[in-house]
């Protein structure tokens, strides 16, 4: 499980997050939501000791991500972010490739290739294997990042908007990718995902933040509730239920 | 190459293009480094002197006497600054996440030098060793003062991290200069910026081997600094302690930096173009990346080098010149074509 308890980060004078505690129990996926600004990129960075917090703690599976030798954390959680730019080229086999480096250290085996094949193969890169990175589209490149970090085979995966750049058909194999991730393997996966009816169709749980405070937690159908949208985001959402999911209407 | 840059904008058979794409396989690096001993081999057989194989062969003493003394050292030298150079500028460019930055662009080789001016001031005639020790001290912390600034800067702008460095090290270099004309050392601190193989010889350029170590440390290491130019945070994810990799890139690039300046001056822009060159055919993949850019560089600085001591036969004009020449005339070309195939 991840233990969030009581993470704060301040830039200046402004807390941007504010004593957040949430736990995450293990298999599933957990959605995070909320308006631009509201702190979920911060968040996801504490809890992957990608960025130091300035109150609070955080545990997974009992190891506090702070004094967690690097490898050891490597092996068990991967991170994800949200704009990715990479100044080196590389292909994208090499660079999916890197997933393994925290399982070898450096001397690859034959598995390690097997299980680059297979993220490869999950996100349809097979005929792009040795395209350069740089030479791929926006989408064609976030498919390559998430490959990365599948081949890392943790058992738990953070994605900070991973559905970014992403075509319809590409969103939909994602999210059914992760539950797949989820349900076979027993996979933890937490999101921050804008598009909430994604959020709602394929999360277990759905964490709502609004200028840096944790405001709404719960299941889908405990989250998608106008009041509780009205709050997050401040605006009317009609939720209609559709094949026995709430679907958020918001265009109008 | 050229028809896989001509193509790569047509996505129905990009497939195959890619497959085309050349990937340097251990064949052509080997023809390649066969290539390098080709060159070196004709290298030993330019000079004012008369060392010719006929005259070699004949047991011609005064002859052999050249070519063990002057010659040989000489081309190992080549080979191996250029070398070393390139690997330090590809290594540079992944620490500071940036293609156009290298030793003599950020300010590590100009520290370099102000190191050996300061130990040739405060402790006249120190040892070959004392002045490398202090040049690569000063060379660390040169580099480190760049990279500390590159933190901070919030923008990373890609044409704005070669111009932090440029300016870093015209500071240094301002005050070098300055220093050395109070000292009356101008003439000496042109011998260390512009770099000559005219001096070598046997006894006094053997301390160089240390840059060939340092390489191999960068090959050995060759997957931690492709990771650390993916930056920290993907480091990190990877379980990788950026700091010390980080560390030890700097520590490598200093002493590779330092050694070739006291022995044999500053090759400017070599660890820009080769690199570059190496990345645009066969991408930044570190292990695959070295040797590649190892055997481009010792092939690079052997022609300007033949070049230099033929052109203006019997003189000789300092390698440094016919690199910077011929390297960015070079890398504009580079430049221009790799942004005319994305159009
Ligand atoms: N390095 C920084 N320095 C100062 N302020 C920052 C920094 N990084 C983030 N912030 C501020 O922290 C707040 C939260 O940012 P964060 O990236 O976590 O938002 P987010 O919820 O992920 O938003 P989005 O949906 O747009 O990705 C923002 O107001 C942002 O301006
Ligand atoms: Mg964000």
């Amino acid at each position: 499980m991840i233990h969030v308890s009581g993470v704060s980060k301040r830039y200046g004078t402004q807390t941007v997050v504010d004593d957040v505690s949430c736990y995450i129990k293990d298999g599933g996926i957990t959605s995070i939501i909320g308006p631009n600004g509201a702190g979920k990129s911060t968040l996801l960075s504490m809890m992957s000791r990608l960025l130091d917090m300035d109150a609070g703690s955080v545990t997974i599976d009992g190891l506090d991500v702070n004094d967690t030798p690097g490898r050891e954390l490597a092996r068990k959680m991967a991170i994800l972010r949200q704009d990715n730019q990479l100044t080196v080229r590389l292909t994208v086999r090499d660079l999916v490739g890197f997933g393994r480096f925290p399982h070898h250290g450096g001397r690859p085996r034959i598995e390690d290739k097997a299980y680059i094949d297979q993220a490869l193969d999950y996100l349809d890169l097979g005929a792009l294997a040795d395209k350069f990175v740089d030479e791929l589209s926006g989408g064609q490149r976030q498919r390559a990042f998430i490959a990365m970090v599948l081949a890392q085979d943790t058992d738990y995966l953070l994605l900070d908007e991973p559905l970014n750049n992403l075509d319809m058909k590409h969103a939909v194999e994602m999210m059914r990718l992760l539950r797949r991730l989820t349900d076979e393997l027993g996979k933890t996966v937490v999101l921050v995902i804008h598009d909430i009816n994604f959020a709602s169709c394929y999360s277990d749980n759905i964490v709502a933040m609004r200028e840096g405070r944790l405001v709404h937690q719960g299941a889908p159908a405990q989250i998608m509730q106008p009041e509780v949208l009205r709050d997050v985001y401040e605006i009317d959402i009609r939720i209609e239920e559709i094949e026995g999911n709430r679907i958020g209407v918001y265009f109008a | 190459m050229a028809s896989s840059t001509m193509t790569r904008s047509t996505p129905a058979i990009s497939g195959r293009v890619a497959l085309a794409r050349p990937r340097g396989s251990g064949g052509q690096l080997a023809v390649a480094g066969a290539a390098v001993i080709a060159l070196a081999i004709a290298s030993m057989f330019v000079g004012v002197s008369d060392v010719s194989l006929p005259a070699l062969l004949a047991g011609d003493q005064t002859a052999w006497d050249i070519f063990w003394i002057s010659r040989v050292p000489r081309t190992i030298s080549v080979i191996l600054a250029g070398m070393a150079m390139s690997v330090a500028g590809l290594i540079m460019q992944l620490m500071a996440r940036n293609k156009f930055v290298e030793p003599s662009t950020v300010g590590t080789v100009e520290s370099a030098s102000l190191g050996i001016l300061v130990v040739t001031v405060a402790v006249p005639g120190a040892s070959l060793l004392a002045k490398m020790s202090t040049a690569t001290v000063f060379a660390a912390a040169g580099t480190a003062l760049f990279l500390l600034v590159l933190r901070r800067i919030p923008l990373r702008n890609t044409l704005l991290v070669p111009l932090v460095g440029i300016m870093l090290g015209g500071v240094v270099a301002a005050v070098t200069t300055f220093f050395a004309y109070r000292y009356d050392l101008l003439q000496t601190l042109n011998s260390w910026m512009i770099g000559d193989f005219s001096g070598v010889l046997r006894g006094r350029y053997e301390l160089l081997w240390i840059v060939a170590v340092l390489t191999l440390v960068g090959y050995l290491c060759a997957d931690r600094f492709t990771m650390a130019g993916m930056g920290q945070e993907f480091s990190t994810n990877l379980g990788l302690n950026y700091n010390r990799v980080m560390t030890l890139g700097l520590i490598i690039v200093s002493l590779i930096s330092a050694v070739v300046v006291v022995n044999i001056g500053s090759i400017p822009f070599l660890g820009l173009i080769v690199p570059n060159l190496v990345s645009i055919i066969f991408g930044d993949n570190v292990r695959r990346a070295v040797p590649w850019v190892a055997v481009f560089g010792a092939g690079f600085v052997l022609v300007c080098d033949i070049i230099g001591r033929t052109i203006r036969f019997p003189y000789e004009i300092p390698v440094g010149v016919i690199v910077s020449a011929i390297g960015s005339a070079m890398f504009l070309y580079l430049l221009l074509r790799k942004r005319e195939s994305r159009g």
